[in-house]
């Protein structure tokens, strides 16, 4: 065999590896995930047993049986989003330009969460936003919220549990951008007769929005299909379109449905994803 | 918003500017005019506060202590979006995000100025680059973002234009070729440019009046000629081309000259031109003012006897000699090839000899390597 060949081949092989993990573990489920949602019940059989008869109307039923959650798990994510951007990016900001030489432990300290478990952090918000915690007793001292507010198993809750578990996912490509903008760039913007304000808005900004779009994204896609914050932190009417898949494999056993939703919900992101990407023209930048 | 056509305008002052990081004392008790309408150099070896100085001029610092005022006018606080001042930076600092004709009219739009097309396309047309309005920064070469660079700050009519080692990242040939292109704009557009460099050569092509700084201070400011012709300090004899310093004695004054021992050779120089306090002096001679001539053949003006050639570099337009003298110093000799007379050889037996009035003398107490130990090409990022 020549060198050249082998040469020729070396990429293939490199991405054989990811390629078959990829396929075993994502392209067949997917497949398998699909033809499920177009499943029936079996005449007669018992529960979770299913035939295919293509039957497409499984997602119309899905999505207008599940609207509200559908709505809902959007609208939650966005706000997740934002709330997280308004947190990250003053923080990012603060880390990328002013911090000196503790830049690498704010660094560390913002990806030091990830070294308990998920799980485990959010069940502790639910302790933070209990009755005994310390942020309701001072809230209801100082007449903020009502004596008969509470905090846990609200939609709030929810929102506030997403915004901490994805602001990592949101403050790290932000920082990334952040630090690779030339501060000399916005030294020249204040020489040009630009305020700090006109500054941040005409330089700064615009050279750190493939940050702001990565960040986004990283937040925005995860918190639409999430279930656990929902499951811990909420209500029975706080739930998001995850909790409805969840309990539709797992409890009520109905996987067309479940499936079903899972295809709308990737799609809906897809499309939300598309037009936000096309809209924020990352490609313009830099 | 700076209205810059009615802003002050007039001499920059800064008046015992002060600096200071911690410990470290960046300028040190600087006082400095700069004369409207001139092209101002401020020369330095890395480290040597010149950039610091350009920074609390453009207000991108502020002194620990001093003023500054630009005409009548105090702006020593003022943010740098309210001087009207502009500053070409060291690595351009384009905004990679707008367009090249958006660039340029960034100040323009800041200022309120509503169409901004005339007065962009003019700069452009200056700078020769029209044809790359619409282009983005990356896809400029370095001489072309220069350029831009430049359009950028001028087309806001400063006050003042401050260039900060502006050239420092091209090539020497394109470097030699923008200097000339700076001097030729900063005539054709009237404003005041004060130039950052360490480059000697840079600020004597351009600058009408040159501050050599080293240390935080000002050692000498003068035109150019002036400073290399009679330099005070042996910092801006080495620092400002090269010297021959050789340690002396004042014996006395014969009319407008002085007596000058050295190592027992008899030197004459104009009093005008001597920088020393006392009696013990260094005697600087340039290079290029020396002669040399075979033991034996005639000789004018001073003379220094005793010598031998030690070493020969032939350049071209000249030859450089290392010639040994009797009291062990090496004094560098450079002879145009001008006049046909074959170079000398290694080992012969020299007479060195110069005019008096290229002599200066600086104080002897001097460190005679000052400004040798830097050499400015290799320099690139100061401070």
């Amino acid at each position: 065999m020549s060198r050249a060949l082998s040469k020729v081949k070396l990429p293939y092989l490199l991405l054989l590896p990811g390629f078959l993990f990829l396929f075993t573990f994502f392209i067949l489920p997917i497949i398998n995930l699909a033809q499920t949602s177009t499943q029936t019940p079996i005449a007669g059989g018992d529960t979770g047993e299913y035939e295919q008869t293509f039957r497409f109307a499984n997602y119309i039923d899905a999505f207008i049986e599940n609207r509200e959650q559908f709505a809902r798990s959007f609208i939650f994510a966005i706000c997740a989003t934002l709330l997280a951007l308004a947190i990250a990016y003053p923080l990012a900001y603060a880390i990328a330009f002013k911090a000196g030489k503790f830049k690498n432990i704010l660094l560390v300290l913002i990806i030091a969460p990830f070294f308990t478990s998920f799980l485990l952090r959010t069940v502790a918000w639910k302790q933070i936003l209990g009755e005994e915690g310390f942020v309701v007793p001072p809230l209801r001292t100082l007449g903020i919220i009502g004596e008969s507010t509470t905090l846990t198993s609200t939609s709030f809750a929810v929102v506030i549990g997403m915004t901490y578990n994805f602001l990592p996912f949101m403050t790290l490509p932000l920082y990334a951008s952040l630090e690779r903008i030339d501060p000399r760039t916005m030294e020249a913007s204040g020489d040009l007769y630009a305020n700090g304000i006109t500054t941040f808005r005409r330089v700064t900004l615009p050279l750190s929005m493939p940050g702001v779009v990565a960040g986004t994204l990283l937040t925005f896609i995860p918190a639409a299909g999430d279930y656990v914050n929902a499951a811990i932190l909420g209500n029975p009417n706080s739930k998001m379109l995850g909790n409805v898949i969840e309990s539709r494999f797992f409890k009520i056993v109905d996987y067309p449905t479940a499936a079903a939703l899972s295809f709308t919900l990737m799609a809906a992101i897809l499309i939300l994803v598309t037009l936000y990407i096309r809209k924020a023209g990352t490609e313009e930048l830099v | 918003m700076v209205d810059v056509s009615s802003a002050t305008r007039g001499d920059l002052r800064l008046t015992r500017i002060t600096k200071t990081y911690g410990d470290f004392t960046a300028v040190d008790d600087l006082s400095l005019t700069i004369p409207e309408g001139s092209f101002f150099a401020l020369l330095g070896p890395s480290g040597c506060g010149k950039t610091t100085t350009l920074r609390m001029i453009a207000g991108l610092e502020e002194p620990t202590v001093g003023s500054i005022h630009l005409g009548a006018t105090d702006i020593t606080t003022k943010r740098p979006y309210q001087r009207p001042i502009n500053t070409v930076f060291q690595n351009y600092a384009l905004f990679p995000h707008l367009t090249i004709f958006e660039n340029i009219a960034f100040g323009l739009r800041r200022r309120g100025i509503k169409n901004v097309d005339a007065d962009v396309n003019k700069v452009l047309d200056l700078v020769e680059l029209p044809h790359l309005a619409q282009r983005k920064p990356t896809q400029l070469s370095g001489g072309q973002q220069q350029r831009i660079a430049l359009a950028r700050a001028i087309v806001n009519r400063p006050a003042l234009l401050l260039l900060d080692e502006p050239l420092g990242a091209l090539d020497l040939k394109l470097r030699r070729q923008m200097q000339i292109e700076l001097k030729w704009i900063q005539r054709e557009v009237g404003l005041t440019f004060v130039h950052v460099t360490h480059d000697q050569e840079e600020a004597m092509t351009m600058a009408d009046t040159i501050a050599v700084m080293n240390e935080g201070g000002i050692e000498q400011m003068g035109s150019p000629a002036d400073l290399y012709d009679n330099p005070k300090t042996a910092f801006v004899a080495n620092f400002l081309g090269q010297s021959n310093l050789i340690k002396g004695r004042i014996e006395g004054t014969d009319g407008d000259n002085l007596v000058v021992d050295l190592y027992g050779q008899k030197i004459s120089m104009p009093k005008s031109r001597s920088h020393a306090v006392d009696n013990s002096i260094f005697a600087g001679i340039r290079p290029e003012k020396f002669r040399i001539s075979l033991v034996g053949t005639p000789t004018r003006g001073n003379v220094l006897t005793g010598g031998h050639i030690e070493e020969v570099s032939y350049i071209g337009v000249s030859t450089q000699y290392q010639v040994a003298m009797p009291w062990g110093q090496e004094l560098m000799v450079f002879e145009q090839n001008d006049d046909g007379v074959p170079p000398f050889d290694k080992g012969d037996q020299v007479v060195i000899s110069w005019e008096p009035n290229f002599t200066f003398a600086l104080r002897g107490d001097e460190d005679a390597e000052a400004g040798t130990e830097v050499a400015p090409d290799d320099l690139d990022e100061d401070e």
